[in-house]
């Protein structure tokens, strides 16, 4: 089947203008006659269900934490991303149009990237207005920092900690509607069916994570703002408990997941330290607009303190390869570059798989004051974890899974296929292609729920009957008992291996082969691999405990089930997509020098699968990609 | 390195709870505190024995979910540092190690380790935010703000709400934690309107949410892993006395 984006049509400067203009509105004394159900409270789910509270809408948000303050959108550290120009240096809403889309390879919609531009602006004056403590300078005005893949100062910050302080400030707007009780809260619930009557989403399906008690929830259009997948690495900088649940118990009831391949690989991580590792840790790519990124030319230097080692030995190479974007290369290309080093023999640090980035220069271009004001965080975060003190030594960093840029399938609207089901933030496949930009994430994330979902809502809400199907639908009841069925079979198996052990079974095999580097040969011996981990883990399974309880593991094995179908879609996607592009390498398809070679003629579409069961062969849907208003062109950051 | 646990278990909020031994072996000194519980759980599922029960989510320090008082210390007691972010080559071979969950009248116990800390938003629920709608705000340049102030408020926003500050005070107040919301948002323009009943209704809360009150003992800003200053608290009393008049 063909996909269709129901893109606006005409000039896209006034796409999204007009396409407001065009949604139908609902009246505001109807607009408490409905129920929308949120499910997720990080930037997206935050500001969606905040901003749906405060337009007058029953919203009734869930999140799997103890407080919609913690979701993972709270350790995004660099910033956010406007296209303000607040320092005169050439930006405009269509450069950071532009730069999104051949940022993302390009593979997203040019309409989706362009309306995120354009309310890029309103984010920083909504969040400002909040009382989000940015960055300024003595005059008072805000303060911008250049970041990876752009060559203007575009970014807003707090500190290092701007997730944090735009999610406190969501959470906050959030919290005013809980207040005013417009908004529901429901915290420890996971989500654990999507309940679709008719073809249509009429509900949720939770886990109380305290009680163990299963929920029937009935919405009149149901949000899901659940973030990412790429715990399924099982090392990754990703909260413990993201996972893909609740977007793969969507796909399981029909909506499509797309273009899974595109996962990100952060280029400045923690190195990993031993087997005991749980997550690794990102530091800021910001760190890169002043660190230097080099491993030494000389494979028997790699055991020698960097501080041994002259300058002429060492090699600066994202500066030799880029000269013109140098250090700030975007993620996928930094990584890749790292990982080229550390294949060549010439990583440094346990087990050689790391690169140093050092700021030697940089402290002696502005001194240690200036970097610690802009860094100190950063740098007290690296040692505690490695001991180290990088004012005096250069910090040692290697790449780690971070971002998916795939997700559900969603129209310009954010719907998915499934009707009533909205898809935001990072769960959605939208805007980012196949790779994203630094300090982007953040602003999609408030984007979509601050200025795009309410929107767009009432578009489809005037379409439907308030309140026509609630939770004493049969098909609410079948699906309590599934969930129930599910967990009790998880429970039963009473096998000998932790679902801790499983995952990091399961992680192995998507890091060694369907990670940074991607291949026929790779991509085909996971997908033998991946259905034998999900075997042992349907026959070899050890939980403990109860399902009427607080249980941890009962939860990271239902995650993990998950998981073990979702990666099969991923790799796949990965097999299926002959060519690189962005976060997706493909050995294969590369020149000379060892550059993503993209293949515009075969593969400018973005691949929606539809999942017919576990093992089963998935249904590919293709979107076109159409380009009207820039010109594919080979991405080069030389 | 071999370590000896003493544990907080608590199956159930009605539950009276008791500390239990457990043996930690083979421990890397590079492995992070909740890591080491991770091992420890590991061995207690494959000997069939309930794993222990314990909050944590981001593990970087930032989320504020992590929630453990470690030999009488919240979040292990080393400065500007959570549970997640504590190491266990700050511990020697052969510790013995105490771990037990926050303990306050607002944080009823969950289970084990795990408590629950609805009183903080119930906090912020009165009153800690600035009343703006979604869009319609002016320009994020109209109102400059100074490096100072901004800084400042910033300094106070750096709260990541895990509780330690309750925790780790006699009276089990939330002083600090609701202080540093206030500061935040008093000393900005855009929080300046709504200063005063800002800092009534959250004052009023925190009482009918079962906190304490203040008396200078600064165990809240020891116990605090963003190092949020006691300075806030005087700024919360300044702020609440001159919303009287």
């Amino acid at each position: 089947m063909i996909l269709d984006g129901k893109c606006p049509t005409g000039p896209i400067e006034k796409s999204w203008d007009k396409h407001r203009f065009d949604t139908k509105l609902v009246n505001p004394a109807n607009k408490r006659k409905f129920k929308i159900l949120c499910v997720g409270t990080g930037l997206a789910g935050g500001a969606a269900a905040a901003s749906l509270g405060e337009l007058g809408y029953n919203v009734d948000a869930f999140c799997y934490q103890d407080s919609a303050r913690r979701a993972h959108s709270i350790a995004a550290q660099g910033g956010i991303n406007a296209a303000k120009n607040y320092p005169n240096d050439g930006d405009s809403i269509f450069r950071l149009f532009y730069d999104t889309i051949k940022g993302g390879d390009f593979r997203a919609r040019e309409a989706d990237v362009w309306r995120l531009a354009q309310v890029s602006n309103n984010i920083i004056d909504q969040c400002v207005a909040q009382g989000v403590p940015f960055a300024r300078d003595y005059a008072g005005y805000l303060d911008n920092r250049s970041f990876g893949g752009a060559q203007v100062s575009r970014t807003f910050y707090a500190r290092g900690q701007t997730g944090q302080q735009l999610l406190l400030g969501a959470y906050s707007a959030l919290a005013r509607q809980v207040k005013a009780g417009s908004v529901k809260m429901h915290e420890r619930r996971e989500m654990l069916d999507l309940v679709v009557v008719d073809g249509v989403a009429r509900g949720i399906t939770v886990r109380n994570m305290v009680t163990g008690e299963i929920e029937s929830h009935w919405g009149d259009a149901v949000i899901l703002a659940t973030g990412g997948y790429v715990n399924v690495f099982y090392l990754s900088t990703n909260a413990m408990g993201c996972s893909v649940t609740a977007v793969w118990k969507a796909a399981r009831k029909g909506a499509y997941m797309a273009n899974p391949c595109y996962t990100q690989i952060h280029p400045t991580c923690i190195p990993q330290s031993g087997e005991h590792q749980s997550k690794l840790t990102l530091m800021s790519e910001s760190l890169r607009n002043d660190g230097r990124c080099w491993v030494p030319k000389k494979k028997e230097d790699c055991d020698k303190p960097p501080s041994e080692i002259p300058e002429e030995d060492r090699d600066y190479y994202l500066e030799r390869k880029y000269p013109s974007f140098g250090n700030l290369a975007p993620r996928d290309i930094a990584s890749r570059a790292a990982k080229e080093q550390c294949d060549d023999g010439r990583g440094v640090g346990p087990g050689k798989r790391g690169v140093y980035l050092d700021y030697a220069s940089a402290i002696g271009r502005v001194g240690e004051d200036t970097i610690r004001e802009r860094y100190g965080n950063l740098f007290e975060m690296y040692e505690k974890i490695t001991d180290e003190n990088a004012y005096e030594q250069p910090m040692r960093i290697y790449p780690a899974p971070h971002y998916s840029m795939g997700g559900l399938w969603v129209d310009y609207n954010c719907m998915s296929n499934v009707p009533g089901l909205f898809v935001l933030g990072e769960a959605n496949f939208s805007v980012h292609g196949a790779n994203r930009l630094g300090a982007s994430a953040l602003m999609q994330g408030l984007a979509d729920g601050y200025f795009v979902i309410p929107y767009t809502i009432g578009g489809y809400l005037t379409t439907v009957t308030p309140g026509e199907v609630k939770d004493d639908h049969p098909e609410f009841k079948k699906s309590a008992e599934e969930v129930k069925a599910n967990i009790d079979k998880l429970l039963s198996i009473n096998g000998t291996k932790t679902p801790a052990e499983l995952h990091r079974e399961l992680g192995k095999v998507m890091w060694n082969n369907v990670g940074m580097a991607r291949s026929k040969e790779s991509l085909t011996e996971a997908l033998e691999v991946i259905p034998k981990i999900r075997e042992e883990f349907w026959n070899n399974l050890k939980v403990s405990g109860s399902g009427d309880e607080f249980n941890q593991q009962l939860e990271n094995a239902g995650r993990l089930a998950d998981f073990l179908e979702f990666a099969e879609i991923l790799t796949k996607d990965a097999l299926h997509r002959e060519e690189s592009c962005g976060g997706h390498f493909r050995v294969e398809h590369q020149s000379e020098d060892g550059e993503a070679l993209r293949n515009d003629e075969d593969f400018a579409y973005v691949a929606a699968w539809e999942f017919k069961g576990a093992g089963k062969e998935p249904e590919l849907h293709k979107e076109p990609l159409k380009f009207e208003n820039v010109e594919l062109a080979v991405r080069s950051y030389k | 390195m071999n370590l000896t646990l003493f544990v907080w278990r608590q199956s159930s909020p009605q539950d009276t709870g008791r500390l239990e031994q457990y043996e930690a072996k083979d421990v890397s000194p590079d492995s992070s505190f909740l890591e080491m519980l991770d091992e420890v759980n590991e061995d207690l599922i494959r000997k069939g024995t309930d794993p222990i029960a314990f909050d944590h989510d981001c593990r970087e320090g930032i989320c504020g979910m992590c929630s453990q008082v470690i030999n009488g210390m919240t979040h292990g007691g080393q400065e500007r540092t959570t549970v997640c972010q504590l190491h266990m080559r700050s511990f020697k071979d052969g510790d013995s190690i105490y771990i037990e969950p926050w303990r306050a009248t607002a944080f009823p116990v969950i289970k084990d380790l795990v408590t629950e800390r609805a009183s903080l938003d119930r906090v912020v629920e009165s009153g800690g935010y600035v009343s703006c709608h979604t869009g319609g705000v002016p320009d994020g340049n109209t109102l400059p703000i100074g490096k100072p102030v901004a800084d400042y408020s910033m300094d106070a926003a750096e709260c990541i709400g895990c509780g330690a500050c309750v925790a780790g005070c006699p009276n089990s107040a939330a002083m600090l934690f609701t202080s540093a919301k206030v500061a935040q948002l008093a000393v900005l323009p855009q929080g300046k309107p709504e200063a005063d009943r800002r800092v009534k209704a959250m004052s009023d809360e925190q009482k009918k949410q079962g906190f304490g009150n203040c008396t200078n003992h600064y165990e809240c800003q020891a116990s605090c892993p963003k190092g949020i200053d006691v300075k806030f608290i005087a700024k919360l009393n300044r702020e609440y006395i001159k919303s009287l008049f």
